[in-house]
């Protein structure tokens, strides 16, 4: 299978010698490590967007003998795919990253999560582990090192998009039912079986392995203030060129749509399913965790695209992938299919369309996990940006 | 189940737990392999693994239901998930969802009567820049059209 890697950019499409990350940290202080990706303004690539430098002093500084170092590849964001293209192209970048990981908190395991979409790149990873194993990245006395101790096995998810959530992904590894935890306690103090555990990005790893062998402040200097370094996008729907491409942070979704080829753009979901959808009055803004913060799914719709359905289609997805286990989410989000559906119909009120994005509000507050503090997002920009072609199209019932 | 294809089972199911622990974290994979094998996990089996664990039968079972890829009941030899997600409905999914349906005779989220296939939708697989997509059992289908989609089911049918 051949991916389309778009556009290639300075850090995680550049070239990169294996072992090379693992070389120059085994020169480094842990702390002189940690402090060069504060230097980089590095934040989590999965979504959430945490400064990672701050999530591993808190697993360095922990005192437990047994600590694990987990790669969260559930990638299930609707319109997200750059993962796999980094673990089937650079998976080097990858696990570096994590060993370098282990170097610094002081862990000696490390775990891919890899979601059961993609088995078939199993065999590749696993082939790539033994062969670092026998180059000593992996293993006992890493490079020589005496008492660097890392190794990583893989864990095959089973189709659970909440899974993806960083405390569900410890409970599905942990042999239980895929239901995020209550926090505090943190993943970072009590993680997987109770240990300091610190759950990070597919694309998190990769930029850590090229930090620590150009600096943080190499990286700090790409990007914007506020965001730092590049980001990969997975670019999907309605251009001529999707595919993923590796950006500095801060380009407006503009210039995004005419380096893809878009035309007759309507509206750019970013974000995924739980993103926000965004009309052409808001295509002048950046792409920046200051402004229309993302992960990194781009989703493209041109003017022959009906935004009702399009977000009726995100609404079943929230409802078939919600855990169930908090009321707000679980209630929630199928309330707002329904009015979807009355829309659909025509068979609504202008009142009971604001109850609902009530409701949205309430469920952003109200429940538990990311899931369903994020399912409102699609439902109320859908129905505040494209109001003109949803609400006006039938009147609403009684015209109140 | 004849006794000895169940004490077949049990066999197995105790080289897997010697293999992969008889800690609670290994359940998922032992299931999986379980299911590689049967393409569901019969209901003796979750009885066996629940034993050799050491937790409730019901733990098992809830478990196997939470997961899309775990089954509780027989499926088909393939499992066809058609992606349903957004950019694959945009480009086609409905009119692959319909071929399929009409060649093989079935609804989506049924099983051929002759145990070939069960087809499913699946949520986004991660190929959105080349949807539509399908899965069939580990492989992935990309740039489908009715007629491509038939023809894969054909080869492998
Ligand atoms: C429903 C849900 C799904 C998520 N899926 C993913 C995912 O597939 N990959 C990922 O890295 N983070 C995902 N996250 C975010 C994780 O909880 C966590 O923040 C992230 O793995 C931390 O890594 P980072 O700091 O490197 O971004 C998800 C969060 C939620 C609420
Ligand atoms: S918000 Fe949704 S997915 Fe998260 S715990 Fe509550 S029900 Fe489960
Ligand atoms: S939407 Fe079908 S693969 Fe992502």
């Amino acid at each position: 299978m051949k991916n389309k890697i778009k556009r290639s950019g300075p850090v995680l499409f550049s070239g990169y010698n294996r072992g090379e990350a693992i070389r120059k940290v085994i020169t480094m202080s842990r702390e002189d490590i940690l402090f060069n990706i504060k230097e980089s303004r590095l934040k989590g690539r999965g979504g959430a967007g945490f400064p990672t430098s701050t999530k591993w002093m808190l697993v360095a500084a922990a005192s437990s003998e047994e600590k694990y170092v987990i790669c969260n590849a559930d990638e299930g964001e609707p319109g997200t795919f750059k993962d796999r293209v980094l673990l089937v192209e650079y998976p080097e970048m990858v696990l570096d990253g994590m060993v370098v990981g282990g170097y610094t908190m002081g862990a000696k395991k490390g775990i891919i999560y890899l979601r059961g979409e993609y088995e078939y790149i199993l065999k590749s990873l696993q082939d790539y582990i033994v062969q670092m194993r026998k180059d000593n990245l992996l293993g006992k006395n890493i490079l020589g090192n005496e008492g660097f101790d890392f190794d990583i096995e893989i864990f095959l998810g089973s189709g659970a998009y909440v899974c993806g959530e960083e405390t569900a992904l410890i409970e599905s590894l942990e042999g239980n039912r895929g239901e995020a935890r209550n926090r505090p306690p943190f993943p970072v103090s009590t993680g997987y079986l109770g240990n300091p555990t610190s759950v990070n990005n597919v694309e998190t790893f990769a930029a850590v392995s090229h930090i620590v062998i150009k600096g943080g402040e190499w990286y700090r200097k790409m990007g914007t203030d506020k965001s730092s370094g590049s980001k990969l996008f997975s670019i999907s729907g309605d251009c001529e060129r999707p595919g993923v491409y590796e950006l500095p942070w801060g380009i407006t979704i503009n210039d995004v749509l005419i380096m893809v080829g878009a035309k007759n753009t309507k509206a750019v979901q970013v974000g995924g399913a739980s993103g926000v959808c965004l009309s052409k009055d808001h295509f002048n803004r950046s792409l920046a965790y200051e402004d229309v913060s993302t992960g990194g799914s781009i989703i493209i719709f041109n003017e022959s695209r009906n935004m009702l359905s399009v977000l009726k289609n995100f609404m079943e997805f929230f409802v078939e992938e919600s855990c169930g286990q908090c009321t707000p989410c679980r209630i929630g989000n199928v309330k707002l299919l329904e009015g979807v559906e009355m829309l659909e119909k025509g068979e609504f009120t202008f009142s009971y369309i604001n109850r609902l994005k009530d409701l949205g509000r309430t469920m952003q507050l109200a429940s538990k996990c990311g899931l369903g503090q994020s399912s409102p997002n699609s439902f109320i920009s859908i129905l505040d940006n494209f109001k003109g072609e949803i609400l006006n199209r039938t009147g609403g019932k009684n015209g109140n | 189940m004849l006794l000895m294809e169940k004490n077949n089972l049990t066999e197995e199911i105790e080289a897997l737990v010697k293999f992969y622990g008889s800690n609670r974290s290994a359940l998922l994979t032992i299931l999986h392999e379980v299911q590689k094998k049967y393409r569901y996990v019969p209901d003796f089996a979750q009885q066996e693994i629940a034993r050799l664990l050491d937790i409730h039968p019901v733990e098992v079972y809830s478990v196997i239901s939470f997961y899309a890829f775990l089954n509780s009941t027989p499926k088909g030899k393939n499992i066809v998930r058609l992606c349903q997600t957004i950019t694959c409905e945009m480009h086609g999914k409905k009119e692959i969802a319909t071929a399929v349906e009409r060649e093989l005779g079935i609804k989506i989220g049924e099983t051929t009567k002759d145990n070939k296939f069960t087809v499913e939708y699946a949520n986004c697989l991660g190929m959105c820049d080349e949807g539509p997509a399908m899965a069939i059992n580990d492989r992935v289908f990309t740039h489908l059209t009715p007629e491509k989609a038939i023809n894969i089911l054909n080869e492998i049918r």
